[in-house]
């Protein structure tokens, strides 16, 4: 199947996995990502859990923070 | 080096400003020419900590930065964010959650607030280097 990642269609395995995504596009500091599916924001607790379709448009937001 | 109109600096300071006491926080994209990094364009964020001590990026706001920065065929380079009451340098929190090290990260101190200080630095670990801002 075909999914778009950060903009950029590619094909993946079916029945692929948010978590295993995150693995396999090599995320780094995966605690401070969030993931989007289709605009809709992913629970992290969810990741093993949420398997992505074929045609899913996929956002990795990197938490963004500090403080003073 | 880092380049960024004078229009956006201008742009950041009055947000900054309006946004005191707390601190003020954004996205920054653009250009790559070579090891120069030329800012295009400056977004604007909301900091969900509402805090003078703390900021972090409104989610949503961030993707859809995210996604008008891939439709204007920019890439991201960075954020900034205010100091209200402390130098513009990276703090600890800053240096522990600044994840990538090819990120410009831009600090505008407004502590002095007539005399307001912006400084972009990398970030790697726990080593904060000033890199040369240039506003033209």
């Amino acid at each position: 199947m075909f999914i778009t990642v950060a903009g950029v269609k590619k094909e993946v395995k079916d029945n692929l996995t948010v978590a295993q995504l995150v693995i396999d596009e090599k995320v780094e500091t995966p605690q401070y990502v969030t993931v989007t599916i289709n605009d809709e924001f992913v629970d992290s607790g969810s990741f093993e859990s949420t398997v992505l379709k074929d045609g899913d448009i996929v956002e990795f937001l990197y938490f963004m923070g500090g403080g003073q | 080096m880092i380049s960024m109109k004078s229009e956006d600096y201008e742009a950041i300071l009055e947000h900054a400003r309006k946004e005191l006491p707390n601190e003020a926080c954004g996205l920054i994209a653009g250009k790559l020419d070579g090891d120069n990094k030329i800012i295009e364009k400056v977004y604007f964020l909301t900091n969900i900590d509402h805090s003078n001590e703390h900021f972090s990026l409104d989610p949503k706001e961030q993707l859809a930065a995210i996604k008008d920065m891939r439709s204007n065929e920019l890439v991201p380079l960075g954020n900034w964010h205010s100091h209200p009451e402390s130098p513009s340098r990276p703090s600890d929190e800053d240096k522990r959650l600044a994840y990538d090290s090819k990120a410009s990260y831009l600090i505008l101190s407004l502590m002095d607030n007539e005399n307001p200080v912006l400084n972009s630095f990398k970030i790697e670990g726990n080593n904060a280097e000033k890199e040369n801002l240039v506003i033209w």
